[in-house]
């Protein structure tokens, strides 16, 4: 096993299925020579050449749209927004096409294709650097969305996602991109889409999370066995659509407490889903309200760093809220 | 009859007699069944109509110089006549805008007009204008990262070429010199709003300049100078030199749709000279003028023509409805929980080559 931190399981998913497939390619800005801004793409426009690792004109609606049709015509594109909080001009292209397709076609088009995002603040980012906008993508039909927390599930992750049928949505938290390095399995290892993780068992209270903060739930709950005695079982959940329920609502049954922790803000984020989800079908497990932790009410990440650090989730945020429901 | 020391021009351009009677028949075919369509919308049987009448005679020319199986097209909602050039049949046609439930297009699921056909090589269409020229786009990407010798060819109207992603993908394929050709089929309405307030400068063509590619105008009424540079523009793409624009002029001859009518912006006047600039006649009085077509050749492909469409209208009307139980099917191309089941009705991944 090799010791890789995120953005290096990133490059080494996209350079073994490019070297696998010669139908998978990348587009996207300053993906070429220069490797992306955060680097991801590094090396591969040496080693596969201009045409499939392309750079292309500051245009994010032409990105997917022209990765929507060498998908139908049966490549396997990867796209990189730069950011996703500039996927907008995509966002015509995302919702009406590339989510649709195979649908409206009767299923005679499919659209394989791979939009690969950094989102997510804590980086000085500020409004247009910081955003975590999956709601919007998780609440189309026809997508798939993945927000990996760790490198293996990176890795494994886009692995899944560039030989996938469908488009996938590949949200990737740039403040992890070279947060730690952890163990990456040797060879061609998949994680599938639609499956959740369970980095940490517990008995008293489940906490649901992805991306950073499943490194930030992971710290809360060691404060807490360590603190309080709590024993949180921590579930990352990898895969927001796909959703894996049967492993939220099995450790509901059996901790009968959920808090949901996400960066996004609350108000119809996708912590509703989950909480929906187990007010549903795991009423009578419950043993307190099922409860959300996430951003603040604001349009965006403000820059001073006080703000920023307002905004933010931490492990000690998380802990204050695992306390409270624990002591319900 | 054309002087015997005189060839006739489509010899020229490479066409045969067999072709352009093939072109001609193909646009009567298109306008039968796009008047059909009328009679079966006037009767209740069909919810909407969105008419190709009066953009026959370039599309059928467009479509006619591209590689059938070999090519694609990515079309828009008046691509009636080119595909049916491209492969679909009248009865594909009706079929689609009678919603059955093994339309091609979309199996009952789309509205009347979004053409697409995965064994025609013709993407499926949506609704908001433009979005199909990236797809276009995107094919002819795919085709030169792999150094396939595929052409892709899109169609859009002057009010859609306003669209911004219209400007990234001419851009784009301007950039790259990729093997796509653009066509704008200007008719001078973008619904009721004429071209004046619509395409600054008046021309759409003119703006291919600042995409570095060649920009043409043609008469959509001359059937074979659009042939021409759509011929020409294959061969430019198909050499590596990169995209084409032609702007087609041509004249709407119907409403915008049957949830239009066009009286009420359109000067009495030009709605009574419309039929003068229809290019049925014009181009079948070039063939009688080259000697091609004759009364009896007429005569003969009309009443094949008609007998084409009564059969087609009828296996049509005879195909089942959908089911609600099909619904939620085809969602995603692999079972998901939570999500639809698959169960392609293509054999393989239809649309991949």
């Amino acid at each position: 096993m090799a010791e890789r931190n995120i953005l290096e399981a990133i490059r080494e998913a996209m350079d073994e299925e490019m070297e696998r497939d010669e139908r998978v390619m990348v587009l996207g800005e300053d993906v070429g020579k220069k490797g992306g801004v955060f680097g991801a793409t590094e090396g591969l426009w040496a080693k596969y050449g201009d045409k499939r690792v392309l750079d292309t004109p500051l245009t994010e609606g032409m990105i997917a749209g022209a990765a929507m049709g060498a998908a139908v015509y049966g490549l396997r594109p990867i796209a990189e927004m730069q950011f996703a909080d500039f996927v907008y001009p995509a966002f015509n292209q995302i919702v009406s096409e590339i989510s649709r397709i195979h649908y409206r076609s009767n299923g005679t088009f499919t659209a394989p294709m791979v939009i690969r995002m950094p989102y997510g603040g804590g980086v000085h980012g500020a409004l247009y650097h910081s955003q975590s906008n999956e709601t919007y993508f998780t609440s189309t039909v026809g997508l798939k969305v993945v927000a990996p927390g760790t490198p293996a599930d990176a890795k494994g992750l886009l692995k899944a996602a560039i030989r996938d049928p469908d488009p996938v949505m590949f949200f990737e938290h740039k403040k992890t991109y070279r947060l730690f390095k952890a163990e990456v399995p040797d060879g061609d290892t998949v994680v599938p889409i639609g499956s959740a993780s369970v980095p940490r068992e517990g008995r008293h209270l489940s906490i649901f999370c992805y991306g950073y903060m499943r490194t930030c739930a992971l710290e809360a709950a060691e404060t807490l066995a360590r603190e309080d005695g709590v024993e949180a079982e921590v579930v990352d959940l990898r895969s927001l659509r796909p959703l894996d329920t049967e492993t939220i609502l099995a450790s509901v049954a059996k901790t009968g407490k959920a808090l949901v922790v996400h960066e996004a803000n609350r108000f119809g984020g996708f912590g509703a889903e989950i909480a929906a989800e187990i007010g549903e079908r795991a009423f009578e497990h419950l043993d307190g309200p099922v409860t959300r932790l996430a951003g603040p009410e604001v349009p965006g990440v403000p820059f001073h760093h006080t703000l920023e650090d307002w905004f933010m989730l931490n492990p000690a945020r998380i802990v204050d809220a695992a306390r409270r429901l624990a002591a319900y | 009859m054309a002087s015997t020391d005189t060839r006739p021009r489509h010899r020229d351009l490479g066409l045969s007699d067999e072709d352009v009677l093939g072109m001609y028949r193909a646009m009567l075919l298109a306008r039968a069944v796009d008047e059909r369509m009328w009679l079966m919308q006037r009767a209740g049987k069909i919810a909407f109509i969105i008419s190709g009448q009066g953009h026959e005679g370039a599309q059928v020319a467009v479509a006619w110089a591209m590689r059938r199986g070999i090519d694609w097209m990515a079309p828009y909602y008046r691509s009636i006549a080119s595909a049916m050039t491209f492969g679909m049949s009248a009865e594909d046609i009706i079929t689609a805008h009678l919603a059955k439930s093994d339309d091609v297009s979309s199996g009952g699921r789309q509205m009347p007009g979004h053409y697409g056909g995965a064994p025609y090589n013709i993407v499926s269409l949506s609704s908001p204008v433009g979005t199909q020229v990236l797809h276009a786009v995107g094919i002819a990407m795919g085709a030169w990262v792999q150094g396939d010798d595929v052409v892709t060819m899109t169609q859009f109207g002057e009010g859609t070429s306003n669209q911004g992603e219209i400007h990234e993908a001419m851009n784009f394929a301007g950039v790259h010199k990729l093997p796509v050709i653009f066509i704008c089929e200007n008719n001078g309405y973008a619904i009721s709003v004429p071209l004046d307030r619509q395409v600054a400068g008046g021309s759409v063509a003119a703006r291919a300049a600042g995409y570095g590619m060649p920009g043409l105008v043609v008469d959509g009424g001359d059937i074979l100078g659009c042939y021409a540079a759509a011929k020409e523009a294959h061969e430019r793409a198909r050499r590596g030199e990169g995209p084409t624009l032609i702007e087609a002029r041509v004249v709407r001859l119907t409403s915008h749709s049957s949830d239009d009518d066009q009286r009420r912006y359109r000067d009495p006047s030009e709605v009574e000279h419309l039929k003068e600039q229809d290019p049925i006649p014009m181009f079948a009085a070039e063939l009688r003028a080259a000697g091609v077509l004759t009364d009896e050749v007429d005569e003969t492909i009309r009443a094949e023509v008609k007998a084409e469409i009564n059969d087609a209208t009828k296996r049509a009307d005879a195909r089942p409805e959908p089911v609600t139980d099909d619904a939620h099917e085809r969602v995603y191309a692999e079972t998901i929980p939570g999500g639809g089941t698959a169960r392609p009705s293509a054999p393989t991944e239809a649309g991949s080559h």
